[in-house]
């Protein structure tokens, strides 16, 4: 419950920081309804899509509405998947919107000691810091390997548990061990002539629960002709918090990630997580209010490059490449492609991979309700969205499903599991599959 | 409020998920997408099917409680701004197509359908459904019967009024009739079916429709003509209709749309002229090359400086779905953009487009033109600040004299938005007294008590546009 004083403070910070200007671009056609996953899964409910969250922010400024917990559900059920930033003709920052009301509610509000707790573990304690984060994938590598999971699974212990986070415990990737974690390389020579200096952005869950698949990233851009550095000192993107109303610890560890790459001498920073990316490429925005930062983190931010879109830009797509016969279809990271509009570059690889049959799915650009930690937070609408997204996946009879992000990718894992198909279909990151491509066209014949 | 009986009377009839009254909801329900208008309803009620409607408006009757049907609120007329008050009732459990008749070619469909849904289903088979209002990606049916839609392809195939064969309406007093059918013909009684189409939700409440198809046509073929100066293309236009040719498509875009247009949709339109014609023949492949050809040739006569076709069906539909964003795509010049669509007679459209030019001088207004220009329907688009008091003023005198300008060229306040809360003011001048109190006695016959969508249509008196807000 949000109480009477809380309420009066939200709103009063709402009339000092929202940006009106935003808020009055909104000129309510609708046009933002039909691409949005909550108004279409609530039932067409007008509180659950972007025109209307805009309506309660700015009758909140308005003063014709109090912030009450009617409003503060509207503005918690939406994904912030963005896809309804691209069809706005009037070109309304929704995202921006979203994140800055949501800061001034949770910068306001006493959350319940549970909520709180964990909030505090995840964005204080953890996302923060590279070496608790190896420390906690560690433990769980630990779980995995030494028996305990079985043990777990076993005794039924996992029952108790909601259903979706027994199954999301199931398709967690079997994580690297502790040593490995620790043991990260700074510096990789180009495999070929070199054509490009990147720097690589490593990302807090994709260098510990996905290590495999940065490994598989770094050595992608050096067979593309990329010598990488990969600053030691980054941190976790912030999207996080960010997208959590914890924009204060957002901006710090923006202001970490910009020094840790100032001086790498690198033409751009590569991620491998649309999450991610498009977090680091709205840090001009994050930071525009801060003179001695502004400028330098739009020059961040105009680094920002997803791993497909170099590899296409350095003819990656002419390598022979080549898979055992099998459908592929992709999955479209929100962010990837509504707010760093990367979404063909990785179709264009994928369907140069000899043996592919890519076959597009219906509404590959609706969010697949994984959306931080949206699956867990609101994992009644998340589950809805994904069993909608599962039976497009089946209709294409794809065996693979490839997605370009960590969150997105558990999820579609977690859809398979769901739907017990994990037999036949798999999820992978594109950047493994097209590892597997390269290395697949490289074997020696008769093997 | 509601009365808490009349509302738990209400959750009987729907089921207790179905009427919403917390503050969030009535107020996400309290607009439609025309500026400067807002007005909080007392609740918002989701009937799942014709009886529950009959049962909503008998009790809402009894009580005098005013009912404002709305589909997905994107009028542009405040036709669905709950001015004032009542129960805003939503049709998201209604949203079925109910029959494809491939013999008779008849659609059957419920008015929460989304107008692209309808539009596909019946190209899945071959068939063709015309009305094609820009906003009809989220519009529905029940909308655009209510407000009788336009679109894009009205000039050749006309407008939603002439697709529709029936309907169920519910009477206020909870009685359920149907109009017409699926037939061809029928003059048994009064034409009740085109006076409920474009009747703004104000006699009763439509629960089905029975619209027309049309075989799906063989071929289309698009054009851009690109003018140096405004009344040049809007005489084009004036010409190929009076050269016996009629289009289906006859699109008009000034350079500040454009450019907006340009900005978001980024299909490389021409940016650096005065206005465009977005020109769509459809038919047998002979008949569209050939009339393409004349129209062709009539823009060069008429000063067009360049005719480009659309290489295909790829790039024309990116040239059509721009222009949709027209309207919204103009929001991102200024934090207000006010929209009418006065319409004149075809051959008047390029005195008209001078008129409106010279009005937006007089008054100090920046106005952008767009619109259905074969139609003789334009959309004169004022980019305001609605926080500029003194600048809104202007606007709205600017649009009394474009309203005036239209009807003394035999032309009227709105072709296809309807007059909702918005042109109400201005109705008499189209109408004239009588033709109010005509309208106004039908009004009274179906509905004495005045609940269905009060406020729409007639003005309580000759007063300026009326500001509501929460």
């Amino acid at each position: 419950m949000i109480t009477e004083q809380e309420r009066q403070r939200i709103q009063t910070d709402f009339q000092e920081k929202m940006d009106y200007d935003e808020l009055l671009n909104c000129m309510r056609c609708g046009f933002c309804l039909p691409s949005c996953p909550t108004y279409i899964e609530s039932g067409y409910d007008e509180a659950h899509s972007p025109r209307g969250r805009i309506a309660l922010m700015k009758a909140v400024v308005d003063g014709d509405i109090e912030p009450d917990d009617d409003v503060k559900r509207s503005l918690d059920m939406c994904l912030g998947c963005r896809a309804c930033e691209p069809v706005c003709p009037s070109g309304v920052n929704y995202g921006h919107l979203l994140e800055q009301a949501r800061d001034i509610i949770y910068q306001n509000h006493e959350l319940s000691a549970t909520t709180k707790a964990i909030r505090n573990i995840a964005f204080k304690g953890l996302f923060p810091n590279q070496g608790r984060i190896r420390t906690m994938t560690g433990l769980l590598g630990f779980y995995q390997r030494s028996g305990l999971q079985k043990a777990a699974r076993r005794t039924g212990i996992m029952k108790i548990l909601p259903d979706n986070l027994a199954a999301m415990e199931k398709v967690l990737p079997e994580v690297p061990s502790l040593k490995q974690l620790k043991n990260r390389p700074d510096h990789l020579p180009s495999l070929v002539p070199q054509k490009k200096k990147v720097a690589f952005f490593s990302g807090c869950l994709m260098d510990s629960m996905f290590m495999a698949t940065n490994d598989a990233t770094m050595k992608l851009l050096q067979h593309a002709g990329c010598e990488i550095v990969i600053p030691d000192s980054q941190a976790c993107c912030g999207a996080l918090h960010g997208h959590s109303g914890e924009k204060q610890q957002a901006k710090a560890l923006a202001k970490r990630n910009i020094i840790a790459f100032e001086d790498t001498g690198a033409d751009c920073i590569i991620t491998n997580a649309g999450g991610c990316g498009a977090f680091l490429h709205d840090y001009d925005h994050l930071l525009q209010d801060e003179p001695d930062w502004a400028e330098r983190g739009k020059e961040f931010a105009a680094r920002i490059k997803d791993i497909s879109s170099v590899l296409v830009e350095l003819g990656f797509d002419e390598y022979p490449l080549q898979l055992p016969d099998q459908v592929v279809t992709y999955q479209d990271s929100c962010h990837l492609k509504n707010v760093q509009k990367t979404f063909l570059e990785p179709r264009q690889l994928l369907q140069t991979i000899d043996g592919v049959q890519y076959v597009e799915m219906k509404d590959a650009d609706r969010c697949c309700g994984s959306a931080g930690i949206y699956n867990i937070v609101e994992s009644e609408m998340s589950m809805q969205i994904l069993d909608y997204k599962m039976k497009q996946v089946e209709t294409t009879h794809a065996k693979t499903i490839v997605t370009a992000n960590p969150g997105c990718l558990l999820q579609m894992k977690l859809g398979i599991e769901r739907e017990g198909l994990s037999d036949t279909i798999r999820a992978v990151h594109i950047v493994d599959l097209l590892l597997e491509a390269y290395e697949y066209a490289r074997q020696p014949v008769g093997v | 409020m509601l009365a808490e009986e009349l509302k738990q009377q209400l959750i009987e009839v729907v089921g207790e998920a179905n009427v919403q009254d917390n503050k969030a909801s009535l107020l996400v329900y309290s607009y439609d997408a025309t500026p400067q208008f807002q007005s909080i309803p007392d609740a918002v009620v989701a009937p799942r099917n014709t009886d529950e409607v009959a049962e909503v408006l008998k009790l809402c009757n009894e009580h005098h409680i005013p009912v404002v049907p709305r589909g997905s609120g994107t009028n542009l007329s405040a036709g669905t701004t709950p001015v004032e008050g009542g129960i805003v009732l939503l049709f998201k459990h209604m949203q079925d197509i109910i029959e494809i008749d491939e013999e008779n070619l008849t659609v059957t469909v419920q008015p929460g359908l989304i107008t692209l849904d309808l539009i596909n289903a019946v190209e899945a088979k071959g068939l063709f459904y015309p009305p094609d209002p820009s906003s009809m990606k989220i519009s529905t049916i029940g909308g655009n019967l209510n407000e009788n839609s336009g679109g894009l392809r009205g000039l050749k195939y006309g407008v939603t009024r002439d697709y529709v064969m029936g309907l169920e309406v519910v009477l206020p007093n909870g009685d359920i009739i149907r109009t017409g059918g699926k037939l061809a013909k029928d003059v048994a009684g009064y034409d009740l079916t085109r006076l409920f189409v474009g009747s703004e939700g104000t006699l009763g409440v439509i629960t089905e429709a029975t619209l027309k198809l049309v075989p799906m046509p063989e071929s289309k073929k698009t054009i851009l003509a690109l003018y140096e100066d405004i009344e040049a293309a809007a005489e084009a236009v004036s010409s190929i209709i009076a050269h016996r040719i009629i289009p289906t498509t006859l699109e008009f875009l000034d350079q500040p749309t454009l450019k907006v247009v340009e900005e978001y949709a980024q299909i490389g339109l021409p940016t650096d002229i005065e206005a465009v014609l977005l020109i769509e023949q459809d038919g047998p492949q002979e008949v569209v090359d050939r009339d393409i050809e004349k129209i062709a040739a009539l823009c060069r006569d008429n000063q067009a400086i360049r005719v480009d076709v659309a290489k295909s069906e790829l790039e024309a539909d990116a040239l059509r779905t721009a222009r949709r964003t027209a309207l919204s795509a103009l929001a991102r010049l200024k934090p207000t953009t006010i929209l009418e669509d006065a319409t004149v007679p075809r051959s008047k459209i390029a005195e008209m487009v001078r008129a409106i030019n010279d009005i937006a001088r007089e008054y100090k207004v920046d106005i952008c033109t767009f619109g259905h220009a074969g139609d003789g329907n334009l959309h004169p688009t004022c980019l305001t600040d609605v926080r500029n008091k003194e600048e809104i003023h202007r606007v709205e005198q600017a649009f009394e004299s474009i309203f005036h300008k239209a009807v003394e060229l035999g032309g009227t306040i709105t072709g296809e938005h309807g007059v909702g809360a918005m042109k109400s003011p201005y109705l008499h001048l189209k109408l004239g007294d009588e033709g109010i109190a005509a309208m106004k006695g039908i009004k009274q016959a179906f509905d004495p008590n005045n609940i269905m969508n009060p406020g729409k249509i007639f003005a309580k008196s000759e007063r300026k546009r009326v500001v509501v807000h929460a």
